[in-house]
């Protein structure tokens, strides 16, 4: 009994310590003087372009990685091929590698200086310190998620159904559409709202590759970061607490995918 | 059989459902890939040692980027001892002790995952920094950096342990028991060993989640060279002040590190559970 007390006050003062007095905090400290002030903070002009910067990058990154998600977890199930292991090794890779080495290669390729960017300075499109760059840097980080998740679903589900479609007649796109996705749904809905919340969350990559131009080249957390550097703690926490709610929401929102795949 | 002598091109309909539009799929899939991970790292390996090891070498061994190596392995080190240790008893908790409001810690212990990393630095400087509430201050020291790692990677420690505890059979705990082994007897005797190769494994992932952590890290270590700086941050000024040869060989140093931790965790892992079976 006593040893049950004494664990479960470790594990639980370890926690408090750690994550949840620390995230208390910034939420009381957002919210200290009201809804007002947070509610300004958020609706600044550069705080509203820099939330419009991410979903754009969100808008593309997300669908992108899906699709090959899509793709490569087919692939990986379904056919044999030469350089298969290179093929998987090479799309978790992502997550062993730092955001900042992530930006470094693609400034590396992109940059003025790079292997491509002057061809496509040339060409009238700046990748590097624009647009382009951030959202290439999160599809970059966020590329793994939805191939990980698929693969195991995608193969346990085998092909007997999309067969069985076949045989009826159906075409790949049918069999695709009623058969195969629906199937998957679950996993699939896990992987984008991991693939997601990583799009939002990318920092490190896209510090290197953004120019950090307030209104302009600012994603949700380079303006936190600026923010905070410039000592408008209103507007650091403002935002944090944005995006912490981002964060509870998707852990919330991935437990009852989970729920109902588990079903 | 019956439908197979019926229905003569099924055979070959099989096939082509089988692998449905592989070869375009395969295609796309390795341009795709190509363009966002191959060549971006062909390009970081040929920044780094294509002026020769000697050029490498040098960028690699300048004291600066020493200290930022160094220090990089001791906080990691550091943080991730602490939560092989503190995500295993977490995991305990989580699946033998069932508490009111299990449920909730179980979601809390996932944050981190969705938690942006500049985030994340900014929540533990809100209560340990300059002027936090408590009167302690952790900015610009090493003791933040480890604390900022242990945030980042306390979900790799628990959640690689849990599901293996939540399997484990209490058949030999019991028999144990019986035979008059006395809780601490089997939880070292017997749990531990059985959940080794989860605990490495979960060793592994934070390992190489954590040396390349910069988000979390940035706003505490205040990135004073030699003393609070870790190599991602290294990294990041090397890239400012434009020297992306220095940038490239302390990446690569990093990377190799990373991937080579994961293979070392895996065989330990592996070579553990050949011996337990």
């Amino acid at each position: 009994m006593k040893a049950k007390w004494s664990l479960r006050a470790i594990a639980g003062g370890y926690l408090a310590i750690v994550l949840v007095a620390p995230l208390a905090v910034v939420f009381w400290s957002a919210f200290r003087h009201g809804l007002g002030p947070v509610w300004d903070a958020i609706t600044s002009p550069d705080a509203i372009a820099a939330l419009k910067l991410t979903l754009i990058t969100a808008a593309i990154a997300v669908p992108a990685n899906t699709i090959f998600g899509l793709l490569a977890a087919h692939v990986l199930v379904r056919r044999r091929f030469t350089g298969r292991r290179a093929f998987s090794a090479l799309i978790d890779l992502p997550l062993a590698l730092s955001p900042v080495v992530i930006g470094l290669a693609l400034v590396l390729v992109w940059g003025r200086d790079g292997w491509f960017g002057p061809w496509t300075i040339d060409h009238g499109v700046t990748v590097i310190f624009a647009t382009p760059g951030i959202v290439l840097a999160t599809i970059v980080v966020s590329l793994p998620f939805v191939t990980r998740e698929l693969v195991p679903v995608l193969r346990e589900l085998g092909v007997e159904q999309q067969e069985a479609a076949a045989t009826l007649g159906a075409g790949p796109l049918q069999i695709l559409w009623r058969i195969t996705l629906p199937a998957v749904r679950y996993g699939l809905i896990y992987g984008v709202v991991l693939t997601t919340a990583r799009v939002i969350g990318e920092f490190g990559a896209v510090a290197v590759v953004s120019g950090n131009i307030a209104g302009q080249s600012q994603t949700m957390t380079l303006y936190v970061q600026n923010q905070y550097q410039q000592f408008n703690l209103t507007g650091a926490y403002s935002a944090s607490v944005l995006l912490a709610g981002i964060a509870i929401a998707t852990v919330v929102a991935l437990r009852l995918v989970n729920r109902r795949g588990a079903k | 059989m019956v439908t197979r002598a019926m229905e003569a091109p099924a055979p070959r309909r099989r096939v082509r459902v089988a692998g449905a539009g592989t070869s375009l799929s395969l295609g796309i899939a390795v341009i795709y890939l190509s363009l966002v991970v191959l060549i971006p790292l062909a390009a970081v390996a040929w920044k780094g040692v294509g002026g020769g090891w000697s050029e490498f070498w040098a960028a690699v061994s300048s004291p600066e980027a020493v200290a930022a190596l160094r220090l990089t392995f001791e906080v990691t080190a550091a943080a991730v001892a602490i939560n092989a240790v503190m995500g295993t008893l977490i995991a305990w908790v989580l699946v033998r002790d069932a508490f009111p409001g299990r449920a909730i810690v179980d979601v809390v212990i996932d944050l981190p995952f969705a938690l942006p990393t500049i985030v994340a630095g900014l929540t533990l400087l809100s209560l340990y920094g300059v002027n936090g509430p408590l009167g302690v201050n952790i900015a610009y020291t090493k003791v933040g950096i480890v604390l900022a790692l242990i945030f980042v990677t306390l979900p790799f420690s628990v959640r690689s342990v849990q599901p293996v505890m939540a399997a484990l059979d209490r058949e030999m705990e019991d028999a144990a028991a019986t035979l008059g082994a006395g809780p601490l007897t089997i939880v070292r005797r017997i749990v531990l060993p059985n959940l080794l190769p989860a605990i490495l494994s979960g060793i592994g992932l934070a390992f190489s989640r954590a040396i390349g952590e910069f988000g979390a890290v940035v706003l505490i270590a205040g990135n004073l060279p030699f003393k609070t700086e870790t190599a991602p941050v290294y990294i990041f000024g090397q890239i400012e002040n434009d020297n992306p040869q220095g940038a490239a060989a302390a990446s690569l140093v990093l990377l190799m590190a990373s991937l080579a931790l994961l293979v070392v965790f895996g065989i330990l892992e592996s070579r553990v559970t050949r011996h337990e079976g």
